[in-house]
């Protein structure tokens, strides 16, 4: 046992009705460090810090800290403040109308003998906790004048100041630059040096190497270990938040060929989203299937996001076939013939009350315009036609689409596409959270579509999958297209690529 | 019992129970409300009144229902932007500043055109500001809630302009030779046309789709600006046609007076209707059933004798049982006594 451990966890475990979401998991935090907590998404990152600050009741384990008696068992947040664990989230839960003095003294304001609260005192105060973490800014001006990562850092003065001893950072850097990212990790160092514990919770790779010292790896609930920076190069940190180790990588075999020397059907020129997506090239051929991969937040997302046109691109160009896009909204690409799968189909894809034909017919309808009503009789036979054809569980085509489950539910948007026979199907992450029965089943949909002449592209966080259905992978990293795969695609080279580096 | 489930089960058994509800309690009470003569060569009753009388709301009521469902807010303009169409028209037809006048200066048309404008135009500043500018739908519409009022008054050079022209009763009264008053025909004529544009255009499914989910409508390819615009523009336009009917009642524009607190029926009558003022799924029937039971209960009370003062406490109360047995709290509540009933006889047998 170091005799500088600030908080152990041991044995955590949470259920939540049908989900086991903390499977003994532990987490071990020492004074003076930066602790870069991994793993995919629902690895239980978020649900093992929950425990520790009182957002969730643990239903088992031991949590110690320093300095503290017996086992910590906090209800609350205000519980955990107490003991001096303070969390900065990332989004800003601070009052943008108020002052930065006010946010940095809400609740506790200095009074004076009166009783009054003691403006000069608390704007002095405020400017001194400011410049101590060497952020010199105007505290009497209110918190919405400054940028998110100004606003952050003020969020973790306010932490800080009541007596901080460990902090958690739970994705701080997800909105800011790489300039704002800089000065947090100035201040996060800062901090280090004074004693603090931190953890920080990142998708970006880059960030825990330039920041941390120590690392812990969790997947599907559980602790996969506990590393220092030095010993756990990026592949072997991406094979552990995967969970594959590296020797037992089988080499899955490509079943696919797809037409390499095919007509170009979309060129992408410099686009980007300020924001979310650096400016990238992307080029597809008629009848390929090409992957964009990378860890999630790396921006696979929002490129297809921004080809597609649900975000505007605000800069370059996109051609089709030959002619120049203008895409305003996402009706212009569907008249061009692209469709799109939204990764998080409860807020982008489904409209829950609407009924399984009307869901089908949707995008078909509005491509058609609102005075070319589709027939009734002709929406049915659509209907039906794409609930025998993709076999969705369905006890009939009026069902409202949210009675159905994630898996059928998937289904039915594919079919709205589907329904408009596209020449670019863009699917984002479309096997989430559906079975492997259906998983296997849309597999096979995309590479009997690629053979039907159809482009796709493909996103998802499951590599083989990827490896079984691409002719190609573009790669990225942090926002930006990092590079290409087009020959040997195996798990480790895709996996190299992901984590980038020379390490 | 399975049938009646299924019965029970449906959106509009509800609005339907209601409405027969109160017309139960009239035929216990004084059954001559259901009694029809004719006097003068037209139609007098009571039903014939609910009928009559209900016509502004269940025209709002048609407009309310779309802009309820695509943007789960509620106009509150409707009844004030009635008071101003009905002044537009009738300074048009009598010409600025005129107080009262038995000859009009535009043709008839032109006028009662004008007026249906003017809400249209409402409507398109209400649906500019909650589609465009993403205003709230209850504080963009309290805009012409207050304003339309006065902007009706200036029309009319701040007094009550009196159309003393023989055809300008026509729409809220009777068509000469014809027994039954024109606001029914209008109000049939607004509900088929609003039907048929669902009907016959996907608006029907664009509006539910927007309502349900923008975000997912919007990526699917539906420009959801231009819908849920389109929404306060119809309801501008009901409003506009509702305020022409109150006018031609009294063949005035009593600014101060005409739709006053209509906006709160027409929500009313929506929720009535068994649609939820979340958005989203809509059922224009129920809307125009839910108007029309509550110009049901007024016509009761002032039957009863219950004095204008006083109707709106009672009102209140019945509005109160009804909101409150449609309620999902109450249904599942209903639905887990049935249950802790059912789970009883089990074990008693």
């Amino acid at each position: 046992m170091e005799n500088d451990e600030l908080i152990t966890m041991r044995d955590i475990t949470k259920t939540f009705p049908g989900v086991i979401a903390l499977d003994h998991a532990q987490l071990t935090l020492r004074k003076g460090e930066i602790h870069a907590l991994m793993g995919e998404n629902g690895a239980g990152k978020s649900t093992i810090i929950k425990c520790l600050t009182g957002v969730y009741d643990r239903d088992s384990g031991e949590v110690h800290m320093e300095g503290v008696e017996g086992n910590i068992n906090c209800h609350s947040t205000e519980d955990a403040q107490k003991i001096g664990i303070a969390t900065v989230y990332q989004e800003v839960n601070l009052c943008p109308n108020l002052t930065v003095a006010e946010n940095l003294f809400i609740g506790r304001e200095p009074r004076t003998k009166a009783g009054f609260i003691d403006w000069k005192q608390m704007n002095r105060n405020a400017k001194k906790v400011m410049d101590g973490l060497e952020i010199s800014i105007d505290v009497t001006q209110t918190l919405e004048n400054y940028s998110i990562a100004i606003q952050q850092m003020v969020a973790i003065a306010r932490a800080v100041d009541r007596d901080c001893r460990a902090l958690i950072l739970d994705e701080p850097t997800s909105s800011l630059d790489d300039k704002e990212v800089e000065k947090l990790f100035r201040v996060m160092r800062q901090l280090r040096d004074k004693g603090v514990g931190i953890i920080f919770v990142t998708h970006f790779l880059e960030q825990v190497y330039e920041v941390c010292d120590r690392i812990t790896v969790m997947r599907n609930g559980a602790f996969v270990g506990e590393y220092t920076v030095a010993e756990l190069p990026r592949v072997k940190l991406v094979a552990a938040m995967l969970g594959k180790d590296f020797d037992d990588l089988a080499a899955i075999k490509n079943e696919t060929m797809a037409s390499a020397d095919g007509e170009v059907l979309l060129v992408c020129d410099g686009m980007s989203h300020k924001g979310t997506i650096k400016p990238f090239n992307f080029k597809i051929r008629k009848g390929e299937v090409v992957g964009i991969t990378g860890l999630l937040g790396s921006g696979r997302s929002e490129m297809v996001r921004c080809i597609y046109g649900a975000d505007k691109s605000q800069s370059g160009k996109e051609t089709m076939k030959g002619e120049e896009l203008k895409i305003k909204a996402p009706i212009d690409s569907i008249r061009k013939g692209m469709g799109y799968l939204p990764d998080d189909r409860k807020a982008d894809g489904c409209i829950g009350d609407l009924s399984v034909r009307e869901n089908i017919i949707l995008a078909l309808q509005a491509r058609q315009g609102m005075f070319h009503t589709i027939p009734r009789a002709k929406q049915n036979e659509i209907a039906d036609e794409f609930i025998r054809e993709l076999s969705i569980k369905t006890p009939s085509r009026e069902t409202a689409l949210k009675q159905l489950s994630g898996g059928n539910q998937q289904k039915v948007i594919i079919a709205r596409w589907l329904a408009t026979h596209p020449d670019l199907l863009i699917l984002d992450e479309p096997t989430r959270g559906i079975d492997i029965g259906t998983k296997t089943e849309i597999q096979k949909m995309i590479l009997k579509l690629a053979g039907e002449g159809m482009s796709v592209i493909f996103i998802s966080s499951e590599i083989e999958e990827m490896l079984r259905t691409c002719s190609r992978m573009c790669v990225m990293r942090d926002g930006e297209k990092v590079g290409e795969i087009d020959h040997e695609l195996t798990q480790e080279n895709v996996m190299k690529a992901i984590a980038g580096g020379d390490n | 019992m399975k049938n009646l489930k299924k019965v029970t089960k449906q959106q509009l058994f509800l609005p339907i129970f209601c409405l027969f509800l109160v017309l139960l309690v009239n035929l216990f009470k004084d059954p001559s409300f259901f009694g029809i003569s004719i006097n003068n060569g037209v139609l007098y009753g009571r039903i014939i009144d609910v009928l009559n009388r209900g016509s502004e709301i269940a025209i709002l009521a048609v407009g309310q229902t779309l802009v309820v469902a695509v943007s789960a807010g509620t106009d509150i303009s409707v009844g004030s932007v009635m008071s101003l169409a009905a002044c537009g028209t009738c300074m048009v037809l009598a010409g600025f500043g005129v107080n009262t006048t038995s000859t009009i200066q535009v043709p008839l048309i032109i006028g009662i055109l004008f007026g249906v404008a003017l809400g249209g135009l409402c409507g398109a500043f209400n649906g500019a500001l909650v589609a465009k500018l993403k205003i709230q739908p209850m504080v963009a519409t309290l805009i012409l809630y207050t304003a339309a009022r006065a902007i009706g008054l200036l029309f009319c050079n701040n007094q009550i302009t009196y159309i003393r022209y023989e055809p300008y009763k026509y729409l809220g009264n009777f068509l000469p030779g014809c027994p039954i008053p024109t606001p029914i025909f209008v109000t049939i004529a607004v509900i088929i046309v609003v039907m048929l544009f669902l009907k016959k255009t996907a608006l029907g499914t664009y509006i539910q789709s927007v309502g349900i989910n923008s975000r997912a409508a919007k990526i699917a390819g539906l420009n959801s600006d231009m819908i849920c615009f389109m929404c306060y523009l119809i309801c501008g336009i009901c409003a506009g046609m509702a305020g022409m009917v109150a006018s031609s009642r009294i063949y005035c524009a009593d600014s101060n007076n005409i739709g006053l607190n209509y906006e709160l029926d027409a929500i009313l009558a929506v929720a009535l209707g068994g649609n939820s003022l979340g958005g989203g799924r809509f059922n224009m029937t129920g809307s125009i059933i839910g108007a029309y039971t509550i110009q049901a209960i007024t016509t009761t009370l002032l039957a009863m004798g219950v004095s204008t003062d006083q109707a709106p406490v009672v009102k209140a109360i019945i509005v109160i049982l009804i909101v409150v047995v449609q309620s999902p709290v109450f249904k599942s509540w209903l639905g887990k006594r049935q249950a802790k009933r059912l789970a009883l006889s089990k074990e008693a047998a």
